[in-house]
């Protein structure tokens, strides 16, 4: 039982960062609740109480649920294609091989490259007419002519996607190969003689140790997915025909480009209340594994 | 809320300008921030080679320059006013005024103007500033879309003269096509984009559209709106618009044409002189311009607004040094020495020898094109419109939808 005066000296230890907290976040935060329950703009009218009128329009209207639709589809697909490539690479740099410092130390550097650059470099490579892609594709004969991959909307989340991942599978692989620093040797070494082949040696020995980090970078990625907006806004900006729009860049329109502060604190909210659920559920993992070990 | 986010923005300002204070001496300077555009029309070094001849003639004034796409400038200009301010002078578009003007973004400047600069400045170019009988700047790029053509290409088609309606530039676009000079040679900015929407009025002009009734109601779902984004289509269809256009801009157009891969281009002024210059370009010498086709019946050349003026903001702390700016920037003696990339805003430096030197082929286009110049709705709720025209651009040039469909669905999503 601590006395009163640790209880009262941790509370005053806090303070400066419970009061930064509270500027930076809960302050904005309660601002932004208010917001959107009112028709304000941007600039000029402070905006009268709407009540939930904001929330009706958004949930009937067809382009955020259409917004919704491509957000999900892109996190799916990137949290799916970079824990793939994360764990793959990650049990290839796990062997022992000449130089495998310097590939480990290579592999993060598509992470530590800031997103905007990354778009602008993946946008070179899809650019139809020099692009290196359409070279590619075409020398090896997969394509018959040059195409213009982010002009089409079937092509254009795919290709985002793609730039998305090469930036972000480090991280997962990162995490993976940490993991599997813990995978004992012995027992590795006891299974091949029992005569445990790769896959089952794999699903069995290694499998898991990897699990409960994979499900943090799982959820820690998918959170990250959700929020997309920059590589999205610098490669595409939503197009072809609002292929691409994700929430993040719905909001932004309407906040910003629209100057409808009211709705667009609404569609935020929103945002952030499955961001939140997500949170929540990582934070329900910690818990359990940490209660498992 | 816009107050009370302005103050705690500013509390670290305050700060930042204290700590500055302490360090350098109390000049009686002023400093004015001025927000431009890294696109089209004149370029970067052109307006700090402009903003020097300005703080050499008023050493008191400094003036810090800052440059963005045209597609940040909009958000940028807003985002700046909604924390308390930031800019002293910006450029914008001629479509913001109605917007910046009903939002209180920018400062009436109608008192400052005098009767010197009414009559000198073209008529048709003080419309880039006005809204509701009220003048929000002064008019800066005075711009609209030509028809860029490659000489050597259209005389190795056996075609004699370019295309005075749209119609014949598909008949000659398609010639070209049928005698493999050129897969694809015609080439548009139609990215999702604002771009679009340009290449978009300037046809609706040319078969007699209107964008809105007059009662303020969306009127291009009907008439010449539909016949303009129909052609955007056929072209797109038939294959003589080159496909990439989908993803570009008007920089991806000038790329395209100045490396000989397209035989006709919708641009601005500014690509004249950049796609005749050989060191950047492969078409030098063989640049024809002429003003934007029109339609039998309905129009004989066509051309869309796209000028654009500066402006003083209303939360401007030295709105007097801001206007000195302006007004040198926009006066006739700068905007004749620099008008290579964009072309004066002043009626007597259409006859000046020292501007058409070089460039009688794109000034002779500008008189007419100038003269046509539609402009697209004056309406505070514009970037709404645009972003639903946009989509509809796009939906029809994909195939997705037809042209009809598409644009009934934006009149619906334009939010008039």
């Amino acid at each position: 039982m601590p006395s009163a005066w640790i209880t009262t000296r941790a509370w005053l230890l806090m303070l400066p960062l419970l009061v930064v907290m509270v500027a930076v976040v809960s302050w904005p935060m309660a601002e932004t609740v208010r917001l959107s329950f009112t028709d304000a703009k941007l600039v000029g009218t402070g905006g009268a109480y709407v009540g939930f009128d904001n929330y009706a329009k958004l949930l009937t209207g067809r382009p955020f649920l259409l917004a919704l639709k491509t957000t999900t589809l892109f996190a799916v697909l990137s949290v799916a294609l970079e824990v793939l490539a994360g764990v793959l690479a990650a049990l290839l740099l796990d062997q022992e091989f000449r130089g495998r410092t310097l590939v480990r130390a290579l592999m993060i550097l598509p992470w530590a490259l800031p997103t905007v650059v990354n778009a602008m470099l993946w946008r070179l490579i899809y650019n139809p007419e020099y692009g290196a892609l359409n070279s590619l594709l075409l020398q090896t004969g997969l394509i018959s002519g040059y195409r213009s991959w982010l002009g089409e909307p079937t092509s254009a989340l795919w290709a985002i996607v793609a730039a998305d991942v090469w930036k972000n599978f480090p991280l997962v692989a990162l995490i993976a190969l940490a993991a599997l620093q813990a995978v004992p040797r012995d027992v590795k070494a006891a299974a091949i003689v029992d005569g445990a082949g790769a896959f089952a040696r794999f699903r069995i020995v290694t499998w898991p140790y990897l699990v409960g980090p994979l499900t943090i970078a799982v959820v820690l990625r998918t959170i990250e997915a959700f929020k997309v907006f920059d590589i999205i806004w610098v490669m595409t900006r939503g197009g072809p025909a609002n292929a691409t729009r994700t929430l993040s860049i719905l909001v932004y329109q309407e906040a910003f480009s629209f100057q409808r502060a009211g709705s667009g604190a609404s569609m935020a909210l929103l945002v952030t209340l499955i961001v939140t659920l997500f949170a929540v559920s990582y934070i329900a993992i910690l818990r359990r594994s940490a209660a498992g070990s | 809320m816009p107050h009370r986010f302005s103050l705690s923005l500013s509390l670290p300002l305050v700060g930042a300008a204290l700590l500055a204070g302490s360090v350098a001496p109390a000049a009686a300077e002023t400093t004015l921030r001025a927000l431009f555009m890294a696109q089209a029309a004149y370029s970067e070094a052109d307006v700090r080679a402009m903003t020097e001849g300005f703080t050499k003639a008023h050493p008191d004034v400094k003036v810090e320059l800052e440059f963005a796409p045209y597609e940040g400038l909009h958000d940028k200009t807003v985002l700046a006013q909604g924390s308390g301010g930031g800019y002293d002078v910006v450029l914008f578009d001629v479509i913001w005024p109605a917007e910046y003007a009903t939002n209180n973004v920018l400062l009436d400047v109608t008192s400052k103007i005098t009767p010197e600069m009414n009559q000198g400045v073209l008529p048709g170019a003080w419309s880039t500033v006005e809204y509701a009988g009220k003048r929000y700047g002064m008019p800066w790029i005075l711009d609209t879309k030509y028809l860029f053509y490659n000489k050597e290409i259209l005389q190795k088609a056996g075609i004699a003269a370019p295309p005075k309606t749209w119609e014949e530039l598909a008949e000659q676009a398609k010639a070209i096509k049928d005698k493999g000079l050129l897969a694809t040679p015609i080439v548009w900015s139609w990215t999702q984009a604002e771009a679009a929407i340009c290449d978009y009025t300037t046809l609706l002009s040319a078969f007699g559209g209107q964008f809105l009734d007059k009662d303020g109601k969306p009127a291009f779902q009907t008439g010449g709106g539909v016949e303009a984004l129909k052609y955007m289509a056929s072209t797109m269809e038939s294959g003589i618009t080159n496909p990439n256009s989908k993803e570009y801009v008007e920089e991806d157009v000038r790329r395209v044409f100045q490396n000989g891969e397209a035989a006709f281009a919708l641009n601005w002024t500014y690509m004249y002189n950049l796609a005749n210059d050989p060191k950047d370009s492969k078409v030098a010498g063989k640049v024809g311009v002429v003003p934007a086709p029109g339609h039998a019946g309905t129009s004989e050349v066509s051309a869309v607004n796209g000028s654009m003026g500066l402006g003083i903001t209303s939360t401007s702390k030295s709105p007097d040094a801001a206007w000195d700016y302006i007004v040198y920037m926009t006066s006739q003696p700068v905007q004749n020495a620099y008008a290579k990339l964009s072309l004066p805003i002043w009626a007597s430096s259409y006859e000046d020898p020292a501007v058409t030197k070089g460039q009688e082929e794109l000034v002779a286009a500008a008189k007419t094109g100038l003269a046509a110049m539609f402009p697209r709705p004056t309406t505070p709720k514009y970037q709404e419109l645009s972003v639903a025209l946009q989509q509809a651009v796009q939906e029809s040039i994909l195939g997705q939808s037809t042209p009809e469909d598409a644009l009934a669905a934006a009149a619906e999503n334009s939010g008039l």
